[in-house]
């Protein structure tokens, strides 16, 4: 233990995800010793988040306005919606440069279990959205595991009714990895979402 | 033993850091086991799918002082991915893995419990039958081996011969018109029936029955559960009726609950209409 706001700071530091108490004293003892003008940009940045940053009334992705860059900006394409479970996988997807549309935040994934039930997450807001009829494509994109792939037939039951294109992100094979690692239900789905060559 | 192998059904998952995950193990000859998987949150994590739950796995772990690691798996039989794809038996599922969890103790073998589990997430993975049917006659099996084996026909207080017309939670099923404590509930006989056959494994019987029936069956199950368990089920709230949705009105008379007096921590559930929710 240490003395008073060294503690406190470690503390804190130690309640982040992923950060155990060895990683919180070493993160401690690092901004410590950084110059005072460094300490001081991180805290701002902090400060600044929490003041500044909200989510997005439409899709639900952090914006620093009522609406987020990607709902404001006009050259998106406004008749697909990508469906996430988290802010970080419209990053993730941005990175790809391959989808051209808009996203909805679902704010996780139904998982009865932790007690996480359809009405817990965005899904009405997604219906409101597509009241209007100008979105004619859905393409979920939730996690590929177990969670994600339930919370993809929930959706799929959903939206099935209302004539609308409806897609799955493809499972497959991890780019760079070998075959004989794949494990059976990464390696049947590879199989079932499978393409034609172009010969 | 600092290495072991067994059969295991994953219960559970938490995550753990960055890319870890805590994995709840229900194996055949342990009992139930908390071990960690590293790195299973990546997208090139060697072991995919393999450790989400309901799947039937041959695991090896490496005991450690706290939590035990898994060093490898091998999938036996991927239920839980064709559970998955299928939102109604996802939630059966779901309140089926919770219910099993709180029934067994870590390190305490319950091989008959793993058995029963096996069996009733592959008749959710094969659409055997209704997924609700499946989830109450694995509640009750799983009950009946805990020890509170309910009665749906002979007197549960004093052996008299069935059937009767009351039910008690508190008695532990049916009683006679002697035993019957105030406020017992009278649901349809043909409500019993159906229990019956479904903690019996008469699945004639139950793909038979009426959804009237299987509503009032549910509602029972589900309250016999939670008042066998300290704190309820979470799933049960969730279980997805959808398939089995009745657009009749019942007309059978509200069951009451009745006799919670020493357990007043237990709330009664009405059955008929709400489906599980307590
Ligand atoms: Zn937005
Ligand atoms: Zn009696």
């Amino acid at each position: 233990m240490y003395e008073g706001v060294v503690q406190d700071l470690i503390d804190e530091l130690g309640r982040l995800p992923g950060v155990g108490p060895k990683s919180a004293q070493r993160i401690a003892f690092h901004l410590l010793q950084s110059d005072a003008a460094d300490v001081k940009r991180l805290a701002d940045a902090l400060t600044e988040v929490k003041a500044k940053v909200r989510f997005c009334e439409i899709c639900g992705n952090v914006a620093e306005g009522e609406q987020c860059r990607i709902c404001l900006d006009a050259r998106r394409d406004g008749s697909a919606i990508c469906v996430v479970e988290e802010p970080k996988d419209v990053v993730a997807i941005e990175r790809t440069r391959e989808f051209r549309g808009r996203y909805h935040v679902l704010g996780g994934a139904i998982s009865p279990i932790d007690g996480v039930g359809p009405d817990d997450l965005r899904i009405k807001e997604l219906m409101t959205r597509l009241a209007s009829g100008e979105v004619t494509e859905i393409i979920i994109a939730t996690d590929p595991n177990l969670e994600g792939e339930a919370t993809a037939s929930y959706l799929a039951r959903l939206l099935g009714p209302m004539g609308l294109k409806v897609s799955r992100l493809a499972s497959g094979l991890p780019v760079g990895g070998d075959l004989e690692y794949a494990d059976e239900v990464t390696l049947g789905r590879a199989f079932e979402g499978r393409r034609l060559l172009d010969v | 033993m600092p290495l072991y192998r067994d059969q295991a059904i994953v219960l559970r998952t938490q995550k753990l850091g960055e890319a870890d995950r805590i994995v709840t193990l229900f194996t055949r000859s342990l009992g139930k086991v908390r071990v960690v998987g590293k790195g299973v949150r990546r997208t090139k994590s060697r072991f995919g799918a393999r450790l989400e739950p309901g799947m039937m796995v041959d695991v090896q772990c490496y005991e450690g002082r706290n939590l035990d690691t898994v060093t490898q798996a091998e999938t036996l039989a991927p239920y839980g991915d064709a559970i998955a794809r299928d939102y109604t038996a996802y939630t059966a599922a779901s309140a089926m893995l919770e219910t099993c969890d709180r029934l067994t103790e870590e390190r305490e073998p319950a091989l008959q419990q793993y058995l029963l589990l096996a069996g009733a997430l592959r008749s959710l993975a094969e659409r055997s039958h209704d997924p609700a049917l499946v989830l109450d006659a694995y509640l009750l099996r799983a009950l009946a081996i805990a020890g509170w084996a309910p009665s749906f026909h002979d007197c549960a207080r004093c052996g008299a011969e069935g059937p009767h017309r009351a039910f008690n939670l508190a008695s532990g099923g049916s009683v006679c018109p002697m035993c019957r404590p105030p406020g017992s509930a009278a649901p349809a006989p043909e409500t019993l029936e159906l229990l019956a056959a479904l903690l019996a494994g008469d699945w004639v019987v139950a793909d038979g029955s009426d959804p009237r029936h299987r509503r009032e069956g549910s509602g029972l199950t589900s309250a016999y559960l939670q008042w066998h368990l300290e704190r309820g089920i979470r799933s049960l709230r969730l279980v997805d009726r959808e398939t089995r949705v009745d657009t009749r009105r019942s007309d059978s008379p509200a069951v009451e609950l009745g006799g919670h007096a020493d357990r007043p921590s237990t709330t009664p559930v009405a059955p008929a209409q709400t489906g599980h929710r307590a």
